[in-house]
């Protein structure tokens, strides 16, 4: 067994656990379905934004460009990163020039991508994530299970006995205003001591030269404006022509990502604050690769709204560490595979293909069309186990030829009608693990109609 | 209008009464509808495991078995959908075409070509209606729950035309029930159980009978309830408006 299929089953195990992550998603994706539909236009709203994304990514060096130097002009200072690693040198530079020891951050998903926080603290440097669900999952040191709601796998209980060990909160507690609370005072002193913030970019316009930060909590607000330095770090496709673009996209993003008309700040950063340094961080991390990929290039509209995992009926009963990747879900199966297509070659196949994602998705990416691209590459590329390929080439000789098919389903009607219970339930028998195999009946369809059909 | 009928091959193997409804429907509508008998399958399950270069044989086939017919009717959304989806991949003549072009599913057929509006049958039962995806959002046999549009569902439409039936709200309308072809191999532990959840929706509703327009879904979860000694038995709308009782 490959590993979603694995991890997956140990996650379905507690299917009491596994009804409770179902439900709590279920419950924002329709959120979601009421606000969307609250929107009569709301398909076309979701066609002019996927437009606006196809347009940018067609003219990405442009806009790219076009960005920098009116960013420049505000007096940002531009860096350019062509992955991971020259992404987190870039920041520890910065944070070096400036003798920053302690830095705040808020939203981000790419130095999550980056691994920017274990690189930092192996440099001395105290890193904290300033957003609940963030904070949550650093304090338990694991990866973020949903690039929305990060600490969604979390109950409660789990955050009221993690918080009493770390933060000192009563034992037991598990009121989540009681627990914010706490872990609103111990924030509190970060802020008031860091010496840098961090955060990501939801959009960054490429007419003005600005960056959009759209967050619930404000802390990526707090931090900026505390801390003299600030830093905002975005995947190169977060680029959008005009300012009066955003819109459209400020529309569809909280809707979709957690059924709110709009997030609670949608906070513009143009330039550096009187006495302070502003950054943006550009990277590139696979990402121009991607674009190069016909097939798979409109995955980089994506917005990172989360719907298509809310939606996602695997994602939900699966948990977002079956996937082992920063961005989970339905677009983290079509995302991985170029990044690695061996170690991630069982991510397109975690799908029924039943294509709510696609149908849920506010840029309108095709994700179900591209999951199904995937396999074939896989396959060609002979990523799939060596019997698979020969089930499915026996199974293509049968079924293209009817005299052989006519011989097989004999064999199998019979193989299923006779064989003693034991032996068709055999291990090997995926199947009837938990399920009974259809019952033979005495005539196939076309022996009946052989024998009774009459042509009209 | 000459009508080939496309009984997919697990209808055929496991579900003849499904073919044999679908075949006297379409009948005692007055269509002249005939079965040619070296069909054997759309390639979806090559194709959908990722070897869909190796299932072009068998779309050739398909295609020489079914070209010469005005239309090609299935009880299956899943296998239309794939005929009409990926067939892209053979040269593009004007049987591939033709035959892209007028495989429909057999709800469709009946909506959008025979423009059905009356129907002799009785089924004075509670129903479950489970929208099978590959339909659902594939062929949009019926308004997804994640579109913001008028709400429509073809399958709905023609159940309705029959005497006394009953439908049953689902908490979730349209989710899928696991199914997924190979799917439910690979992935055994999720299919499942999104299966067992489908059926305790339908279960906790009062459905009588689950109906849907894929027995491919509805074999899936047919299996789980046997396991499960639940017997809510499971039905293709074609059985119903074909006059089959419970
Ligand atoms: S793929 Fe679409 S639905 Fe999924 S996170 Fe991106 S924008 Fe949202």
């Amino acid at each position: 067994m490959s590993k979603h299929p694995q991890k997956a089953a140990d996650f379905i195990a507690n299917e009491a656990r596994t009804d409770w992550h179902d439900q709590s998603l279920w419950v924002v994706r329709e959120k979601r379905d009421k606000l969307a539909k609250g929107i009569a236009e709301w398909e076309e709203l979701r066609e002019l934004a996927s437009q606006i994304k196809d347009h940018t990514l067609s003219h990405l060096d442009h806009y790219l460009e076009e960005f920098e130097k009116n960013a420049l002009a505000n007096g940002v200072q531009v860096h350019w990163a062509k992955d991971a690693e020259t992404h987190n040198h870039i920041v520890h530079d910065i944070l070096q020039k400036q003798k920053v020891r302690r830095l705040v951050k808020s939203k981000s998903m790419l130095t999550e991508e980056c691994g920017l926080n274990p690189f930092l603290e192996k440099q001395g440097i105290e890193i904290i994530d300033t957003d609940l669900g963030e904070r949550i999952i650093q304090l338990k040191d694991e990866p973020p299970s949903h690039i929305v709601m990060p600490a969604i796998h979390l109950k409660k209980e789990e955050i009221g006995e993690l918080f009493h060990e770390k933060l000192q909160t009563e034992k037991g507690a598990t009121d989540p205003q009681y627990l914010t609370e706490a872990a609103r005072q111990h924030l509190r002193s970060h802020f008031l001591q860091a010496d840098a913030a961090l955060s990501g970019v939801n959009f960054a316009v490429a007419e003005t030269g600005g960056v959009t930060v759209c967050t619930n909590e404000g802390n990526a607000d707090m931090g900026i404006h505390l801390a003299p330095v600030q830093i905002h770090c975005m995947g190169l496709e977060k680029v959008i022509p005009r300012q009066k673009d955003l819109g459209v996209f400020t529309r569809l993003l909280a809707r979709s990502a957690t059924g709110q008309p709009i997030t609670i700040y949608t906070s513009h950063h143009l330039k550096p604050k009187p006495g302070g340094e502003m950054h943006i961080v550009i990277v590139d991390n696979g990402r121009s690769e991607q674009l190069g990929r016909e097939d798979f290039r409109n995955s980089l509209k994506c917005i990172r709204c989360g719907a298509c995992m809310n939606t996602c009926p695997i994602y939900r009963r699966s948990g977002g560490h079956s996937y082992d990747y920063t961005v989970p879900g339905p677009i983290g199966s079509i995302l991985t595979p170029g990044k690695d297509l061996k170690k991630y070659s069982d991510l397109p196949f975690a799908s029924t293909l039943c294509g709510s994602c696609t149908d849920v998705c506010p840029v309108k990416i095709d994700i179900h069309q591209q999951l199904y691209k995937w396999r074939q590459i896989i396959a060609e590329e002979g990523h799939l186990p060596k019997a698979k390929a020969r089930e499915m080439s026996m199974a293509a000789k049968v079924l293209s030829s009817p005299k052989a098919y006519r011989r097989a389903t004999k064999w199998m009607r019979r193989l299923m009608r006779f064989l003693p219970r034991p032996l068709l339930y055999l291990n090997r028998n995926v199947w009837g693990k938990q399920r009974e195999l259809p019952q033979v009946p005495r005539q196939t369809f076309k022996d009946w109609y052989k024998h009774e059909g009459n042509e009209s | 209008m000459n009508i080939g009928l496309f009984i997919p091959c697990y209808v055929d193997q496991f579900y003849p009464q499904v073919g044999i409804a679908s075949l006297e429907l379409l009948q005692n509508l007055g269509c002249k509808v005939h079965y040619p008998m070296q069909q054997s399958c759309c390639g979806q399950p090559m194709a959908n495991a990722g070897f869909e270069k190796d299932a072009i044989p068998t779309y050739e086939h398909f295609v020489r078995t079914f070209s010469s017919y005005d239309y090609i009717v299935a009880p299956s959304g899943s296998c239309t959908y794939h005929v009409r989806k990926h067939y892209d991949l053979l040269p593009q003549s004007q049987e591939v075409m033709h035959v892209r072009e007028r495989s429909l599913d057999l709800a469709e057929f009946l909506v959008d070509v025979m423009k059905l509006d009356k129907i002799e049958s009785r089924f004075p039962h509670k129903v479950g209606l489970h929208q099978s995806c590959h339909g659902l959002r594939g062929l949009r046999l019926a308004s997804g729950s994640e579109r913001v549009q008028s709400s429509f569902s073809k399958i709905r439409d023609v159940l309705n035309l029959v005497d006394e039936i009953e439908f049953v709200e689902l908490d979730r309308q349209d989710e899928c029930c696991g199914f997924g072809g190979t799917f439910a191999v690979n992935e055994e532990a999720i299919s499942v159980k999104m299966g067992k959840d489908r059926i305790q929706d339908h279960k906790s509703k009062g459905a009588e009978v689950i109906v849907a327009g894929d027995m491919s879904c509805l074999m899936h979860l047919e299996g789980i309830m046997r396991r499960n000694k639940e017997n809510i038995p499971v039905r293709h709308f074609v059985e119903i408006l074909n006059g089959t009782q419970l």
